[in-house]
């Protein structure tokens, strides 16, 4: 079995004083493609968010292991650069940065820290073309400010974009596939699919079966109240779709053993 | 009660010593303007923080610091000013060192048929009836007092005339260059533009402190936009760190013309620039955009004042400041919407960036509407970096000090990517991180 890139323990964490997760387990190793679903305000971004390293959200029991490594004492752009990577449910707009400045510095950076040369910008402008071409971006969109005026289809381009620039190793995607017309999410999920391999592994956060059609998991999870009360293969996400969370929150859902200890 | 101005001994002195002195060959007209503006300044005297205007702006080390009128001419060779200048291209150039004109740093031989551009005291003397109806007009001397005091010591400074319906295409660049030399020297210099009706032209104003120290610039610009007149004005303010910096842009502007301004102000111990626009006549559009930075503890001033004289004229003002450190700012923008400018279109916004705890910006907005039919707005903001957008440069492999510089320039280049002229939007773009960095080792060393 692959050595893990991501292993929780019992993580507590919460934002603003109130605690969102509540002992959540979940291990994943290389190669692996793991999708979570839950219903809103479940703790699903909280996690992510936890993992990338945001501001406000503590992790305040349990622990995170990223490659061995204590992941919970990393800066934000120490996890990055060891090859974790977020696309954001919200993708942030940045005016007066336009996406390739963006691109560069994020690239360059990473770049730098894996001892590789940074990219001048003839290499550069190539590799963007490539790629942007790969998710069937136009080069408008490059010169444009980060996010700044893009549709929400847009936006989430953008985020796969930058994950198939930045190479990652644990790629979170948080919620990719909401807001996409059914063209936009095959070229999404094209991208992500591009991305799998032994080396990488990946978390989806959705609502929707509908995109792990497209990309399919070898694991799901339901998260529930801050806690994973149900992990199988590919066929939960059909029976979530069908029936819902409900009967997650019945006597034979997980929690019910917590329920009834002691 | 009115406050009363300080004028001292010193400058009592240097007015009676310079009103004495010979004026060559200067026409009687400029001797009587110069008299006019200099009993003006024993009037008015310097302004104080009881001044309304000059509330937030302390000029007591102006007053206190025993300038005297820069005399000796110390020699910079063309090799050590290229490096500040080349990177404009192509161009026509006036130069200026300590305020006296340099003919030899200066290249004119290129001028367009009909154009002149040369030193002021030559011209007054050798073009006196085009500068006669202009020098003295547009810039207010009798209410203040900087610009009666550059106007009663008027005396070296550049001249450009464009004949009507002339295209000059290199961009005509004035540069003042100031190269202290132990003595704490003041200048005047004065910048007259007629450009005739339907002429078009770029020019770019620079002031560069070659070296560090202490100097005086208190420069006035007057510009004239004939009717159609297409005017694309840039200005880099540069002075050395430890200079004192008061300037006056007054732009007069005819029917149907256009004048745009970009601006950079990032030196100077203490740095001014007042920009007064008249739209004088119908029709006509001024379009005011600038960037000002200060760090450590540099004071930076920008006030305008926008004049809607007559019916259909549009103004925009976009200014942003960064200000770090124990840093001051001041944005006073004033737009004055005469009782028959109807259809006047403004529009004003200024944004702050602070960048420390200790750095504070006074930003006034000032609108005085005495039309009806009129657009007006106007919009002012003080922040600091973004959370959310710092944190998703982070996590993108941007460590915090270079997610912070990238969007320093990120919210400088809002307004620079609106350069038409190419060299000197790169040139802008080139002078911001090089700030933004030096202003963050100061402020976050390591
Ligand atoms: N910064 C914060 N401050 C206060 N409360 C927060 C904060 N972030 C999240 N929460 C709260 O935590 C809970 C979980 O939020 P989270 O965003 O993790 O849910 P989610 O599962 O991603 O939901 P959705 O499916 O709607 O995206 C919500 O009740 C939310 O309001
Ligand atoms: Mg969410």
């Amino acid at each position: 079995m692959p050595d893990p890139i991501l292993e929780i323990r019992e993580l507590h964490a919460s934002a603003a004083g109130k605690e969102i997760l509540r002992g959540m387990n979940l291990t994943i190793r290389a190669g692996e493609v793991h999708a979570i679903m839950g219903p809103n305000a479940s703790g699903k971004s909280t996690l992510a968010y936890v993992l990338a390293g945001r501001e406000g959200y503590e992790a305040t029991a349990g622990t995170i292991r990223y490659e061995g490594k204590n992941l919970l004492i990393m800066p934000p752009e120490a996890r990055a650069r060891e090859g974790l990577f977020l696309a954001f449910q919200y993708p942030i707009e940045i005016p007066g940065m336009t996406t390739m400045q963006f691109l560069k510095a994020a690239l360059n950076t990473i770049r730098k820290h894996r001892g590789l040369e940074e990219l001048d910008a003839i290499d550069f402008l190539a590799l963007v073309k490539e790629r942007a071409q790969l998710l069937d971006v136009d080069a408008d969109f490059l010169n444009r400010p980060v996010n700044a005026g893009f549709s929400g289809g847009e936006k989430k381009r953008n985020e796969i974009l930058q994950m198939a620039f930045l190479d990652p190793k644990l790629a979170i995607l948080d919620e990719t596939d909401s807001g996409l017309d059914i063209d936009a999410l095959k070229i999404v999920a094209g991208g992500v699919n591009a991305l799998r391999g032994q080396d990488r592994a990946m978390l989806l956060i959705t609502h929707y079966q509908r995109l792990l059609n497209f990309v399919v998991p070898d694991y799901v999870h339901v998260l529930l109240n801050g806690r994973i009360v149900q992990s199988g293969g590919k066929e939960l996400a059909l029976t979530v779709e069908e029936r819902g969370y409900g009967w997650l929150e019945g006597p034979d859902a997980r929690t019910s053993e917590e329920k009834a200890a002691p | 009660m009115k406050d009363i101005g300080l004028v001292t001994d010193l400058y009592r002195s240097e007015l009676s010593r310079f009103e004495r002195e010979p004026a060559g060959t200067m026409p009687a007209w400029v001797q009587q303007l110069r008299q006019a503006a200099g009993a003006r300044f024993a009037d008015l005297g310097f302004p104080t923080t009881h001044h309304e205007e000059w509330r937030h702006t302390d000029v007591t080390p102006i007053v206190e610091n025993p300038f005297s009128c820069a005399k000796r001419r110390p020699d910079i060779t063309k090799a050590e000013l290229e490096p500040a200048v080349s990177w404009a291209g192509p161009r026509h150039q006036l130069t200026f060192v300590n305020g006296h004109f340099s003919p030899l740093l200066s290249v004119l031989e290129r001028l367009p048929q009909g154009v002149i551009a040369g030193s002021l005291a030559d011209s007054c003397t050798i073009s006196s009836n085009f500068l006669e109806p202009h020098l003295g007009r547009h810039a207010n001397y009798e209410d203040q007092a900087f610009v009666a005091l550059n106007t009663a010591f008027l005396n070296d400074g550049a001249f450009v005339y464009l004949p009507p319906n002339t295209m000059v295409e290199e961009p005509i660049f004035v540069v003042f260059v100031s190269c202290p030399n132990g003595e704490a020297a003041i200048s005047h210099p004065r910048v007259l533009i007629v450009a005739g009706p339907s002429s078009r032209a770029t020019v770019i104003e620079s002031y560069l402190g070659l070296k560090d120290g202490l100097y005086f610039t208190n420069v006035v610009t007057e510009v004239v936009l004939g009717e159609e007149a297409v005017f694309d004005h840039h200005l880099l303010q540069q002075e050395s760190r430890a200079a004192y910096h008061i300037a006056t842009l007054a732009v007069h502007q005819g029917r149907n013309s256009t004048f745009t301004s970009h601006s950079l102000a990032l030196g100077g111990a203490l740095a001014r620039t007042e920009v007064h626009g008249l739209l004088a006549d119908e029709g006509s559009t001024c379009t005011l955009r600038g960037l000002y930075g200060a760090t450590g503890r540099q004071h930076v001033g920008i006030h305008t004042r926008i004049d809607h004289a007559k019916p259909r004229c549009t103004s925009r003002q976009l200014y942003k400041g960064i200000l770090s450190g124990h840093a001051s700012g001041v944005f006073h923008g004033r737009i004055l919407v005469r009782q028959d400018a109807h259809e006047t279109d403004a529009r004003q916004t200024n944004n702050n960036l602070l960048l420390s705890e200790d750095a504070v910006v006074h930003t006034t907005p000032q609108l005085e509407i005495f039309a009806d039919d009129v657009k007006c707005s106007h919009g002012a903001t003080v922040g600091q970096l973004d959370r959310d957008v710092l944190f998703y440069l982070r996590s993108r492999g941007l460590d915090l000090e270079d997610a912070r510089r990238l969007m320093t320039q990120a919210f400088g280049s809002e307004l620079i990517r609106f350069i038409a002229h190419d060299r000197i939007r790169n040139r802008f773009t080139e002078l911001l991180p090089r700030w933004t960095s030096q202003t963050y080792s100061e402020s976050f060393p390591a």
